[in-house]
């Protein structure tokens, strides 16, 4: 279930209402999102475009709770994340949101499995419990073989991997990713997506993915158009599946 | 402790950058070390100074002898209950350089007045029925190389002749920073020997106090006592003997503080630069860590940890070699009554240490609290 028009429906995981977002540059206010809504059920893949400078990252950003709205609200489960700041935002955040960028960010001298472990050692599982969630994470994302290389040791197609699996570890409610494919080639780039695409079929996750691409918007199972800071449906019109 | 490896890879991430600040910081350390040593070196007397000792000694001057008659008129003033003289020797050891300080002493009252010093009993024996008998520290005995059974000679200067020595015992201080560089022998040979001038007299008298707490008052009632009379006497505690004596070499101290201070200065613009850049190269990573859920006060704490770590690495390795070189003995031969450096300012030095990694590290590690996420990452 994904809406856009901001009707109160039952089901939704993530509920958005008239959200608004505004920079100020000097005098002159940018306004990116105006009066945006959304509803996403859980185990939804969804994908949003737009031109560049529309505002996908900035939705992105205050889906996950890392900037906060000029206006309006975002509720995740029974948690009103606009309502949260400072340690209680970022706890909500640690157990909620899995991040996935297109430039990796992964730390360059942890290992791959030190990179995974990142999350969990925040929690209060012991060592060996880590190792065992890390060591999933890994293989499902096909890196059994690769745990103790450095990022420099990975083609960008194993980082971006490493980096899904980081943000899969400590199984959050939903992942953010955005332009998770941008940097990689096709096969790379079909790899990833099949692999996102795998844990919302078989692993029941939602995810929100920002692309630019339209072969990688295929993928999802409803793509959102940002268009004059609010979404519209994609003209194919598969809303609300 | 999970959290070690992310510092101790942060910290050498840039190696020679790591090195060179990690050098500097052991360098000084070193230096620390090495002066605290030499400090505690020169005002040696007045740590390891007895609380209940007076020193008697002419009022004109140190080297003015007092006579022998006021040992037993000492023991009559109220508040005395022990006391023992010696006399200051200055003989030379083949070379003026070979200096050491030799005492003409009371043995059986000198030994109880000093009770940091020991002797093994057997050899303390022999040096009883021995009139040209010596007992040396340690120090002195190592650094000339004599072993007990040897004869050393010394040539008088305050009294003619060359004088030979037994070596009958070495004694040992009962702690590591008492002074083991003394020579002991026989007041009674000095008196036999001795010119006709130093006959009947002391240098100097160590009178021990019942009770710390009326120093004072002993001080005043001895030199009262001795008041117009032909030798009058100037009585002071051991301790502030040792820190006039302390003074004369000049304000130790004082030096040992202004090096020290743009030492630390200075390691504190070097570690400080370390981490400004450590942090300005790394703010894309940082976002990373906040994104997942480390929170303001962790990051802060993370960089923070990095710097003390930096510090205390260099603060251990620094202090380690001034250790070592002060083991492997003092450098001027022996000049020096003791050469070492005490846990406690080796402690002080690594406080010192983490002092300076906590000070270079919190500009660098609040810029790093307040960074904004997106902010960061929208700069990579
Ligand atoms: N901190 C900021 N201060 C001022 N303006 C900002 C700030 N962050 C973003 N903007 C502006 O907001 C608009 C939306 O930016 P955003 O990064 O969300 O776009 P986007 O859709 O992700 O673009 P792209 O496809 O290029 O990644 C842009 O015009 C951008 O310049
Ligand atoms: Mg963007």
């Amino acid at each position: 279930m994904v809406r856009v028009d901001g009707s109160d429906v039952d089901g939704s995981l993530i509920r958005v209402r008239n959200l608004d977002k505004t920079y100020r540059r000097g005098s002159e206010e940018i306004h990116v999102l105006q009066g945006l809504n959304l509803d996403v059920g859980a185990g939804e893949f969804v994908a949003f475009m737009g031109p560049s400078g529309s505002g996908k990252t900035t939705l992105l950003n205050l889906l996950g709770g890392l900037d906060t709205p000029s206006a309006g609200s975002i509720r995740v489960g029974e948690d009103t994340v606009t309502a949260m700041s400072g340690r209680r935002l970022t706890g909500w955040r640690a157990r909620h949101v899995g991040f996935v960028f297109q430039m990796y960010n992964l730390i360059p001298v942890l290992t791959a499995f030190q990179n995974v472990e990142l999350p969990l050692l925040l929690t209060n599982l012991s060592r060996a419990e880590r190792r065992r969630h890390v060591e999933t994470a890994l293989s499902l994302m096909g890196l059994s073989d690769r745990m103790k290389h450095y990022p420099r040791q990975l083609s960008g197609g194993q980082e971006q991997r490493v980096a899904i699996a980081r943000a899969i570890v400590a199984d959050p409610t939903f992942l953010l990713c955005d332009e998770p494919t941008g940097d990689l080639d096709r096969k790379s780039a079909d790899e990833i997506l099949g692999l996102i695409s795998a844990l919302v079929s078989e692993h029941g996750k939602t995810v929100l993915m920002v692309t630019h691409d339209p072969r990688a918007a295929e993928w999802a199972n409803v793509i959102l158009h940002l268009e004059k800071g609010a979404l519209v449906d994609s003209p194919q019109g598969n809303a609300g599946s | 402790m999970k959290y070690l490896p992310l510092i101790v890879r942060n910290l050498f991430r840039k190696k020679t950058r790591a090195f060179l600040t990690l050098g500097s910081i052991a360098v000084a350390l070193f230096l620390f070390g090495l002066l605290v040593t030499v400090e505690t070196a020169l005002s040696q007397g007045v740590e390891v100074a007895g609380a209940d000792r007076l020193v008697v000694i002419n009022r004109v001057s140190l080297i003015q002898p007092l006579p022998i008659a006021y040992r037993d008129r000492l023991l009559q003033i109220p508040g005395v209950t022990a006391v023992t003289y010696a006399s200051w020797f200055g003989g030379v050891y083949q070379d003026e350089r070979n200096f050491f300080p030799q005492f003409a002493i009371d043995p059986e009252s000198f030994l109880k007045m000093y009770p940091e010093y020991s002797v093994p009993p057997a050899q303390w024996k022999t040096f009883l029925g021995d009139r040209e008998g010596c007992v040396v520290g340690q120090a002195t005995a190592k650094r000339f190389g004599w072993k007990v059974g040897d004869r050393i000679p010394l040539r008088g200067t305050i009294f003619p002749g060359t004088w030979e020595f037994n070596l009958d015992g070495i004694y040992t201080g009962k702690r590591p920073d008492d002074d083991t560089t003394q020579f002991w022998f026989h007041r009674k040979y000095l008196e036999e020997r001795g010119p006709e001038w130093f006959k009947g007299y002391v240098g100097w008298y160590v009178v021990r106090v019942d009770n710390p707490d009326h120093a004072v008052d002993v001080v005043k009632a001895i030199d009262a006592r001795f008041a117009n009379s032909a030798w009058e006497t100037h009585t002071d505690t051991e301790k502030a003997f040792a820190a006039s004596f302390a003074k004369q070499i000049g304000n130790i101290r004082f030096i040992i503080l202004s090096i020290g201070g743009v030492v630390f200065f200075t390691l504190l613009l070097v570690t400080g630069n370390t981490m400004a850049m450590a942090v300005r190269e790394r703010i894309g990573e940082l976002a990373v860590l906040k994104t997942v859920g480390f929170t303001d006060a962790g990051v802060l704490g993370l960089v923070l940890a990095e710097a003390l770590t930096l510090a205390l690495l260099g603060g251990v390795i620094g202090l380690g070699l001034a250790k070592a070189f002060t083991l492997s003995g003092d450098p001027t031969g022996g000049l020096l009554p003791i050469f070492y450096l005490a846990p406690w300012k080796m402690a002080l030095g690594l406080l010192l240490a983490a002092m300076v990694g906590v000070l270079s590290g919190i500009v660098p590690a609040v810029t790093a609290m307040r960074l904004k996420i997106v902010d960061a990452l929208r700069r990579v």
